[in-house]
């Protein structure tokens, strides 16, 4: 059910684990639902110069966190904002329809990051408002039983 | 790659005596049994004898013995049909919140016709308690149906007690007997049921076939008409191949049960003793004892089940879980929760069912992996906060413990 490419990021996950002294964390997602997904970020001159990931979940959550961070490492904040979701599962070559909902949240994760890094270092002007960064989180319909 | 099968809940291979009994149903004996020429009449001699084969393996005469497409269609039949033939007259079912979905589903259905239903609650482990049953029943109760071994923990309901209570209070006992029938001893004079579902496809027969048992005496409308098969209890000509070949897997399942049964167990015992004793943070899912002999159903907390299935099928192991990744929906195994296990918790399980080809061989190589799985995803797990031993300088065994845990435990 998964492409050769999720197999390939789950089986050799890019970037796990934590940086020493992050200049930005961002987590989403919740256990209740089965993922969750944390990203820490290294900022150079407005450049994501490193990036580590752990997530809890299922295949298609780790390939994702996998490779959103593969694709936003050595970018530049503004582009790594511009990178969605839905890219990083096409990057993947597709996830099944019912993973998209639940387990595809990986840029999410990496956009609160740097809302997080913009929000703590205020006194830089990047020209990013961190309260323009819209956090996807799981479009949960039904309420929890 | 030598793969290893421990899915044998979700379904079992069929036996090669089975199938050699299946063949000619299918070719040189492919009469219809209603025909009275020749071909149909050794075609229905071979269906009187798999349903003799069916009924004496759970005490049963052949008369009770309605066969199915599987046991999907017979507890639909137990349930819809009970109900088709109580309608004006009484208005009440009791289920358990465990039951497959093939009970659950047409239980749901019936409250959409107007039926009102009680769900029952179990405990921790699964367990439905008895007077919660008595409970329930009302006057307009006129079925109970609870299953007789859970397929997904394991977990052997107390089937004589609530059966003494049905027939105390006058009201029908049905039960999903899926799961036990061909692994423990299932005789329905002393579980005292009045229907009975069973399925081929998990004791070596082969897939889409069941059977219903229905004592003398009970009389669900049936959902099929057409033709006078099954004494006009479920039309279609029936799938010779099928019912022959069940017959033939139910005989040799039942006359080596004991034997099966005490080694699947010695298994079983080994595999959850030592996923406890090898991994820190592991918790059995089910009923420590009342359980099937087969299955293991274990939460590796911090870690999420879908990647530990794909990560043991890429050693060639074939598991299950009851996380919701694996199903497509998000809320994880309605029996996981209804038992009370937190979510985070049922999202890292793994069941684990044994069979008749499993070696005690297959039990050492999980045993041998899982550890160095389920520690490379929880290095990965933003939730798992890994605590320093306090022992660890001077500990043998430093390089492969996780957790404060003293040594040699
Ligand atoms: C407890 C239980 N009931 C019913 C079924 C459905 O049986 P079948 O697959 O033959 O329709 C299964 C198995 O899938 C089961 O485990
Ligand atoms: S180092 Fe902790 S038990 Fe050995």
């Amino acid at each position: 059910m998964y492409s050769e490419k999720v197999m390939d990021h789950f089986s050799h996950p890019r970037n796990v684990g934590e940086l020493p002294n992050p200049d930005g964390v961002g987590q989403v997602g919740n256990p209740v639902c089965g993922d969750i997904m944390r990203v820490e970020i290294k900022v150079d001159d407005g450049i994501i110069s490193d990036i580590r990931f752990k997530t809890f979940g299922c295949g298609a959550a780790i390939a994702t966190s996998s490779m959103a961070t593969e694709m936003v490492k050595g970018k530049t904040l503004v582009e790594a904002l511009e990178v969605s979701n839905k890219a990083v599962a096409e990057a993947l070559d597709g996830l099944p329809p019912q993973k998209m909902h639940c387990s595809n949240l990986a840029a999410s994760a990496v956009h609160a990051a740097i809302k997080d890094y913009l929000e703590k270092h205020g006194d830089l002007d990047l020209g990013i408002d961190p309260a323009s960064i819209r956090i996807e989180e799981h479009g949960h319909d039904e309420p929890e039983e | 790659m030598n793969r290893i099968y421990l899915d044998n809940a979700a379904t079992t291979p069929v036996r090669r005596e089975v199938f050699e009994a299946m063949v000619p149903y299918l070719t040189d004996k492919f009469g219809n049994p209603s025909s009275i020429h020749s071909y149909g009449r050794e075609a229905r001699a071979a269906l009187d004898r798999a349903r003799e084969q069916v009924a004496t393996a759970i005490g049963a005469t052949p008369e009770e013995i309605i066969f199915t497409a599987g046991g999907s269609e017979a507890d639909n039949l137990a349930i819809k049909g009970t109900a088709l033939s109580m309608r004006g007259r009484k208005s009440h079912v009791i289920t358990s919140a465990v039951e497959h979905h093939a009970v659950l589903h047409p239980v749901e259905a019936l409250e959409k016709l107007g039926f009102s239903t009680t769900v029952l609650p179990v405990d921790s482990e699964g367990m439905v308690d008895p007077d919660d049953v008595r409970r329930a029943i009302t006057p307009e109760t006129f079925l109970i149906s609870i299953m007789y071994a859970n397929n997904e923990v394991g977990t052997i309901q107390p089937i004589e007690e609530i059966s003494q209570i049905a027939r105390e209070a006058g009201v029908l006992f049905h039960t999903d007997a899926v799961q036990a029938v061909g692994h423990i001893p299932v005789d329905v004079g002393s579980l005292g049921v009045d229907m009975l579902s069973l399925s081929g496809h998990k004791f070596y027969g082969p897939k889409g076939v069941g059977a219903l048992y229905v004592r003398r005496g009970v009389r669900p409308t049936p959902l099929l008409e057409g033709g006078a098969q099954e004494r006009k209890r479920r039309a279609g000509t029936e799938n010779m191949a099928g019912i022959v070949g069940m017959g033939a897997a139910i005989e040799l399942a039942v006359g080596e049960l004991e034997e099966m049964l005490a080694c699947e167990e010695m298994l079983r015992d080994k595999l959850i003793r030592g996923l406890i004793q090898r991994i820190p943070d592991v918790k059995l899912n089910g009923h420590p004892t009342r359980r099937l002999p087969n299955n293991v159903n274990i939460s590796f907390l911090y870690v999420e089940g879908e990647s530990l299935l794909l990560n043991l099928d890429m050693q060639g192991i074939a598991a299950s879980s009851g996380s919701a990744c694996t199903s497509g929906s998000l809320a994880p195994s309605h029996v996981l929760i209804a038992m009370g296990i937190p979510h985070e918790v049922a999202h890292g399980s793994v069941r684990m069912t044994l069979g008749r080809y499993t070696q005690e061989a297959d039990i050492d190589k999980v045993l041998n992996v899982m550890p160095g799985i389920v520690d490379k995803l929880r290095e990965m797990s933003p939730v798992y906060v890994k605590t320093e031993c306090g022992i660890k300088d001077i500990c043998a065994q430093a390089h492969a413990c996780d957790v404060a845990q003293p040594c040699g435990e």
